[in-house]
């Protein structure tokens, strides 16, 4: 038994015809922050410092919905949100509503170590991370063209849209006619870990929805939805929001494991069975070093890794390459 | 065709000196807001619907914290919050940092039924209220000179309070009032904390079981500071087995998500409802304490509370009522 990692950068209806120009750079991304996930485990870095740091990177790339490349609210700006759980003690931070939080993950984990409270939103949150001198950027700085391109999609199609859809213009027809309900969903980036001592964490942030109502909170700063880790695992959850909450998917991956004596990989086969098709994926690790990635969407961007060597970069079914 | 159930609650963790008033007080809301609830269950009003009722009529009166009556924020102002679910189909409505709105579990409701979201927070819930017309009040109408007090205590003993004081006889101050009492919540001696959040769960005769958690927050919190009862899962859960809502430490209620551990015991280990109940408050705090009431699609009825006391009362089809504070 040794560490485990696994990272996602969103679940959804990732299209088999995804050009190259949008799939390399994604690849690319997973494989960085899986490199750093496995530098920090390597360094005997405890996993809530490894989960930290690799959703740091991964809010950083702007090809992924969090941080910067966070998609854009109804009104065309970014609010990010993120939540951070710690296995063994429970404890779990989050944050809501932010604009200017270059790494609203750490600002969770701010919340958690520094605070009284759990979960900060909106102006309190921002309020605070000024007093922290976490940094901060421009609300400019988080918003790419590619963003633009999607609100106006959506807007267009005056449709709240997981993600985005493929603001390819002359396969987009074809890229409709692939996707069952014409969106590609990816939304939400996300790690969990273990290391050899059992020590689990899990970590996840987000953009949210496309075209989202301003102040609509999602399942990514919800402990037992988005995120949770306990004694027996860690999961990262991906979807659509509003189906993750009400079926507190982080949670029961755990909950299964523990009342129904599961596999981590039987757990969230089941739970994920659960979610509507096309609504959900998540990352999840054991304490025994285990780990399961399922997803009931066409795919879920993801990579992971353990201690023996193994390792993966995936987009869909199989394992890229 | 089961029977109804109705419980609701006005908070866990009763400072054992609670004058004699204070708790009739109390027991006369509970009752008061169980008969308006069995009322619309003998009317054959939806779960849903009832457990919002209920819920509105507790978040008006200020003798708890919801609504008016809610817990000051550390600026002096009101951020409330509140959460609903129906049972069927576990559709959900939340809000937080509400300034305006009269009804939070209200607003928590047209979230749910008009909105394509889960959960809205702050200026977006403020906005969408407006454009739904519900009833807006200025930041004020919330404020009651007891939470001025409790907000003024908070801050000279710099720390966090779960809730408002209990105007005690005599002029004892916070540091007399730790020495006396040795029992504490959320690090805060118990004579000064005095529980906070309301809830409401049902069953209805069709088995549909609904919940609805609201309330005003920590007194002296951070403003944004976001607590168990909007959260699904940790505040507030419903199934088609059960409808759960909690009060307490909200930091122990979100680390165990209490309301699904309810419901998750019920499911994957077979538990019955007071069986569930049971186990979680004994096996899912650690050192947290909280309290939460719950009802079973079978018009079973349960609370549980690892604190001293929790203001709430029930109700079964069958004619059995109860109210209590211990």
């Amino acid at each position: 038994m040794g560490w485990a990692i696994a990272l996602h950068g969103g679940a959804g209806d990732i299209p088999h015809s995804l050009p190259p120009d949008r799939r390399l750079p994604r690849e690319a991304g997973l494989r960085h922050c899986l490199d750093v996930g496995i530098a920090a485990l390597k360094a005997h870095k405890h996993p809530l410092d490894v989960v930290e740091l690799v959703v740091r990177e991964l809010e950083n790339y702007p090809h992924f919905n969090a941080g910067k490349g966070s998609v854009l609210t109804s009104s065309g700006t970014v609010e990010m949100e993120a939540s951070i759980m710690d296995g063994k003690s429970k404890k779990c931070g989050a944050v809501s509503s932010l604009s200017t939080v270059v790494n609203a993950v750490s600002l969770a984990r701010l919340v958690m170590e520094k605070t009284p409270h759990i979960y900060l939103g909106f102006h309190g949150a921002e309020a605070f991370a000024r007093e922290q001198g976490v940094e901060t950027a421009d609300p400019s700085y988080f918003i790419t063209p590619e963003n633009i391109e999607r609100l106006k999609q959506a807007q267009d199609a005056n449709r709240v849209q997981i993600d985005y859809t493929q603001p390819v213009q002359k396969e987009a027809k074809d890229a409709a006619a692939t996707i069952p309900n014409g969106d590609s969903q990816i939304g939400t980036v996300g790690c969990v870990a273990v290391d050899s001592e059992g020590n689990l964490a899990s970590a996840t942030s987000t953009g949210g929805l496309v075209n989202k109502m301003a102040g609509r909170i999602g399942d990514s700063p919800i402990i037992g939805a988005g995120t949770y880790a306990n004694h027996l695992c860690a999961v990262s959850a991906t979807g659509k929001g509003e189906a993750m909450i009400r079926g507190t998917v982080a949670r029961d991956v755990a909950a299964v494991m523990e009342f129904k004596g599961l596999s981590l990989k039987e757990a969230a086969a089941y739970v994920i069975d659960q979610v509507p098709p096309g609504n959900a994926g998540l990352v999840a690790v054991s304490s025994t070093g285990e780990i399961a990635t399922v997803f009931n969407t066409t795919g879920m961007f993801r990579a992971c890794a353990s201690e023996d060597g193994y390792s993966e970069v995936a987009i869909w079914d199989s394992p890229l390459k | 065709m089961g029977a109804w159930a109705i419980a609701v609650h006005g908070g866990a963790g009763v400072d054992p000196n609670l004058p004699k008033e204070r708790q009739e007080e109390a027991k006369r809301l509970l009752t008061h807001c169980l008969d308006i609830g069995i009322s619309a269950l003998r009317s054959n009003l939806p779960a849903i619907d009832v457990v919002e009722l209920v819920v509105r009529e507790l978040e008006t009166d200020p003798l708890f914290n919801s609504g008016r009556g809610s817990a000051l924020t550390d600026n002096g102002t009101v951020e409330m919050e509140a959460s609903i679910m129906d049972g069927p189909k576990r559709r959900c409505g939340a809000v937080s940092g509400l300034s305006t709105v009269k009804n939070p579990v209200s607003l928590a409701r047209l979230v749910m039924d008009k909105s394509p979201h889960s959960y809205l927070a702050f200026s977006g819930a403020e906005d969408f209220a407006k454009k739904q017309g519900v009833e807006l009040v200025d930041n004020e109408y919330f404020i009651t000179e007891d939470n001025v007090g409790m907000l003024k205590l908070a801050k000279e003993a710099n720390s966090i309070l779960f809730d408002y004081r209990i105007p005690t006889i005599g002029t004892c101050g916070a540091g007399a009032a730790a020495m006396e009492s040795p029992l504490q919540m959320n690090g805060l001696p118990i004579s000064v904390y005095a529980p906070e959040t309301v809830g409401c769960v049902v069953v209805d005769k069709e088995g549909r079981c609904a919940a609805a958690t609201s309330t005003g927050g920590l007194v002296n919190k951070m403003t944004g500071r976001i607590g168990d009862s909007p959260l699904i899962g940790s505040g507030t859960y419903a199934c088609d087995l059960c409808g759960v809502s909690c009060t307490g430490e909200g930091e122990a209620i979100i680390r165990s998500t209490l309301a699904r551990e309810v419901g998750a015991v019920m499911e994957y280990k077979g538990l019955n409802l007071p069986e569930a109940v049971d186990f979680v408050i004994k096996n899912r705090l650690d050192e947290g304490k909280a309290g939460l009431i719950a009802v079973s699609k079978n018009g079973e009825v349960a609370c549980g509370f690892n604190t001293t006391g929790m203001f709430r009362g029930c109700a079964t089809e069958d004619g059995f009522m109860e109210v209590g504070v211990w």
